[in-house]
C-alpha cells in the first residue's frame, strides 16, 4: 500500500502537525519508503496467532483505591506556557 | 590527578573507600574533562555546582562509613530521564525549557546509592534515531576516528551522548534507554559496554516515553563489571510503573568471574546476512571461540522470524510513539506556537517543535492506527511480534542459555552519511538489536575488536528473561579475551 498527497495531508491533520504544501511531496516519499519496507510482513502466515499484548507474562497490577497524591497544583502549572492562577490558558474553544 | 578519569567505576570505588582520593577530586577531574571535550557535544547541560554539592555529601558519608554502593561516583544522565529542578528536554524543541518537579525512579535510585550527577547527556530527539543526529542540540561526536582520518563519526544512537561521554572518559558511567537498540548500538560504536535489561526490570516512571512496550533503561559503562554495578542500582520494582516487575534484584557483580563451563550458546543462522562485512563475520567467530575455550558449548540455532523484526518494529514503535507524543500540545508544558483556534495552536506547536524524524514517525504511527488500516498493519505486526518471541522461547526451551550475535552490521559512520534520502537506510542499523526489544529479552553489547580502519566493533549476547547474570558472566569472558579499548584523544 502507498499513500497519495491527499492522504499525507489527512494523516498530518489527524496527527495535529501543520504541514506546508512544499513539505507534502518529500513526506509522501518518506512515508511510502517506510510502508514499502513494512510490506514484507504480508508474507508471514499469522493465521491463528494471538497478537502480543504483554511482552512479559504478568498479572495486571491494580493500584489501591486511595488518595495518595494531590495539593501539587503549583507543580502542575509550573511549566505551562500560559496560565492564569491555577488554570491553563488556551484560545477560546466554546463560542 | 588527571588520570582519575581513566579509572573504571570499580577501581574508583576502591580508591574512594581507601581514601586515596575524595569524590570531590574525582568529580572535579571529570568536570574538567567535560569542559575540555565540549566539541564532542555529549553533554547538553553541565551541572557542576550540583555535582560538587553531591560529591561533598558523598565524601561526608564515606567518611562516616555509610556511603552507598555508588557513593561519590560521578555519572552522566541521558536527557530522557526527568531530573528534579534540572532542565529535561528529550533533546526536542517541543519540551523547550521544561524543568521537572519530580525525579525519575531510576535516577532517584542512583542518588539513593550515593552517585553524583555531572549533567545531562545528548540523545536523538525522543530517542528516535540511530546516530544521535536528530537531537535539537545537534549531533554528538564519536571519540573514535578512522585511523589517519580527521572525519568526525557518529557515536550511534539514540544514547549517543551517553556512549560518547563514557568512551571519552567524561563520566564513569551513564544512564541510557533502549527501544530498538539505543543502548547496545552506541555501545558497540564506542567500545563501551551497554546492557538493555529484561522488559520490566527497570522502572520507566519519569523517563520520557517513546514506545512504552519496548522502552527499557540500562547503563552504558567502561567495563562489564561497571555495568553490573550500575544496573543493580537502577533496577527494581516500582509501584508507579505497572509494568515493572516485582522480583528481587540480584547482586549482578557476583555473576562476574563465574564459570561459564557447560553453558549452551546459540549461534543463530539468520543473523548471517548477505553482504555482511568479513570483519564482522570474523569477530563473531572469534567471540564464539573465546566462549568455547572458556568451556561453553556452541550450538547452531534458528530464529526464523528474525527478518520480520525490524519491519514489525517500524509499525509498533511509531504507533506507540504517536499515542505517547500526543501530550505535546503547547498547553501544559513546553513550546507554544499561537494559532487562530485551539486546533491551529496544536498543529503549529507540533510543526515547530518536532524535528523531521519525529514527525515522520508520529505520522506513520497515526496512519497504521487509523480506521481501516489498524488490522492490516498494527494487529498484524503484533502477531508477528508473538512469533518473534516464540522463536526465542523455542530456542531457550532446547536448553540454550544465551545467544551470541554481532551487535551492529557495521562500525560507526560519518555525520550526514546515512538516511538522507531513505529513512530505512538508517533503520537497518538496529537489525541485530531490535529483535531483543520485540521479545522483551535482556541483551548486552561488549566491545570485541576493531575493524581494518581502527574502529571498534561489538558483540551482543541475548539472554533468557530476567537472566542478566548469565550475560554478565559471558560478557566478561569476551571482555577478558578481547581486552579494553580506549580512543586516542583528539578533542
Amino acid at each position: 500500500m502507498s499513500v497519495d498527497a491527499a492522504t499525507v495531508r489527512r494523516i498530518a491533520h489527524l496527527a495535529r502537525i501543520a504541514v506546508s504544501e512544499d513539505d507534502v511531496p518529500h513526506l509522501q516519499g518518506e512515508l511510502n519508503a517506510m510502508l514499502a519496507f513494512v510490506e514484507q510482513l504480508s508474507e508471514v502466515d499469522v493465521a491463528g496467532v494471538e497478537p502480543m499484548t504483554s511482552v512479559t507474562p504478568m498479572q495486571m497490577k491494580k493500584r489501591a483505591d486511595v488518595v495518595n497524591d494531590g495539593e501539587i497544583t503549583d507543580d502542575i502549572v509550573a511549566n505551562a506556557p500560559a496560565t492564569e492562577g491555577h488554570f491553563f490558558l488556551v484560545p477560546k474553544v466554546v463560542e | 590527578m588527571t588520570d582519575l578519569t581513566s579509572l573504571t567505576l570499580a577501581e574508583a570505588r576502591k580508591g574512594l573507600a581507601a581514601k586515596a582520593f575524595t569524590s570531590l577530586e574525582l568529580t572535579d577531574a571529570h568536570l574538567s574533562a567535560i569542559e575540555a571535550a565540549r566539541v564532542l557535544n555529549a553533554f547538553i547541560l553541565e551541572t557542576p555546582d550540583q555535582a560538587r554539592a553531591m560529591a561533598r555529601e558523598a565524601d561526608a558519608k564515606i567518611e562516616k562509613g555509610d556511603g552507598g554502593p555508588l557513593a561519590g561516583i560521578p555519572l552522566g544522565i541521558k536527557d530522557l530521564f526527568a531530573t528534579r529542578g534540572v532542565r529535561t528536554t528529550a533533546c526536542s524543541k517541543i519540551l523547550g525549557n521544561f524543568v521537572p518537579t519530580y525525579e525519575s525512579t531510576v535516577t532517584s535510585q542512583l542518588w539513593r546509592d550515593g552517585a553524583v550527577m555531572l549533567g545531562k547527556l545528548n540523545n536523538d530527539e525522543f530517542a528516535m534515531g540511530s546516530s544521535n543526529e536528530t537531537s535539537c542540540f545537534g549531533p554528538v561526536g564519536n571519540p573514535w576516528r578512522r585511523d589517519g582520518s580527521n572525519t568526525t563519526l557518529v557515536p550511534g544512537g539514540s544514547s549517543g551522548g551517553s556512549a560518547s561521554a563514557v568512551a571519552a572518559l567524561l563520566c564513569m558511567g551513564a544512564t541510557a534507554t533502549d527501544t530498538g537498540g539505543s543502548i547496545r548500538q552506541p555501545a558497540a560504536f564506542t567500545a563501551t559496554v551497554g546492557i538493555k535489561p529484561t522488559y520490566g526490570r527497570c522502572s520507566r516512571w519519569g523517563i520520557v516515553a517513546f514506545a512504552s512496550s519496548l522502552d527499557q533503561a540500562g547503563p552504558i559503562a567502561r567495563s562489564v563489571r561497571d555495568a553490573a554495578m550500575l544496573l543493580r542500582s537502577m533496577a527494581g520494582h516500582d509501584p508507579k510503573d505497572t509494568t515493572s516487575v516485582d522480583i528481587a534484584v540480584p547482586d549482578y557483580e557476583a555473576a562476574i568471574g563465574k564459570s561459564v563451563k557447560g553453558m549452551k550458546i546459540g549461534i543463530p543462522r539468520e543473523y548471517r546476512l548477505d553482504g555482511m562485512p568479513a570483519e564482522i563475520e570474523k569477530l563473531w567467530e572469534a567471540g564464539a571461540a573465546w566462549l568455547k575455550s572458556a568451556g561453553a558449548e556452541l550450538v547452531e540455532v534458528s530464529l526464523p522470524h528474525t527478518k520480520y523484526a525490524l519491519p514489525a518494529y517500524y509499525i509498533v514503535a511509531p504507533a506507540e510513539a504517536s499515542s505517547n507524543l500526543a501530550r505535546y500540545d503547547g498547553v501544559r508544558y513546553g513550546l507554544r506556537e499561537q494559532g487562530r483556534n485551539i486546533t491551529e495552536l496544536y498543529e503549529n506547536t507540533r510543526a515547530e517543535g518536532f524535528g523531521a524524524e519525529v514527525k515522520r514517525r508520529v505520522m506513520i504511527g497515526t496512519y497504521v492506527l487509523s480506521a481501516g488500516y489498524y488490522d492490516a498493519y498494527y494487529l498484524r505486526a503484533q502477531k508477528v511480534r508473538t512469533l518473534i518471541k516464540k522463536d526465542f522461547e523455542d530456542c531457550f526451551a532446547k536448553g540454550v542459555d544465551a545467544i551470541l550475535t554481532p551487535a551492529t552490521p557495521s562500525a560507526a559512520f560519518g555525520i550526514g552519511e546515512k538516511g538522507g534520502a531513505d529513512p530505512v537506510e538508517m533503520y537497518l542499523n538496529d537489525i541485530f538489536t531490535v529483535t531483543v526489544n520485540m521479545a522483551g529479552l535482556p541483551g548486552i553489547a561488549v566491545p570485541a575488536g576493531k575493524d581494518a580502519q581502527g574502529l571498534p566493533l561489538g558483540l551482543q549476547l541475548i539472554g533468557r528473561p530476567f537472566d542478566e547474570e548469565t550475560l554478565f558472566s559471558l560478557g566478561e569472558v569476551i571482555e577478558q579475551a578481547a581486552g579494553r579499548f580506549t580512543p586516542a584523544r583528539w578533542w
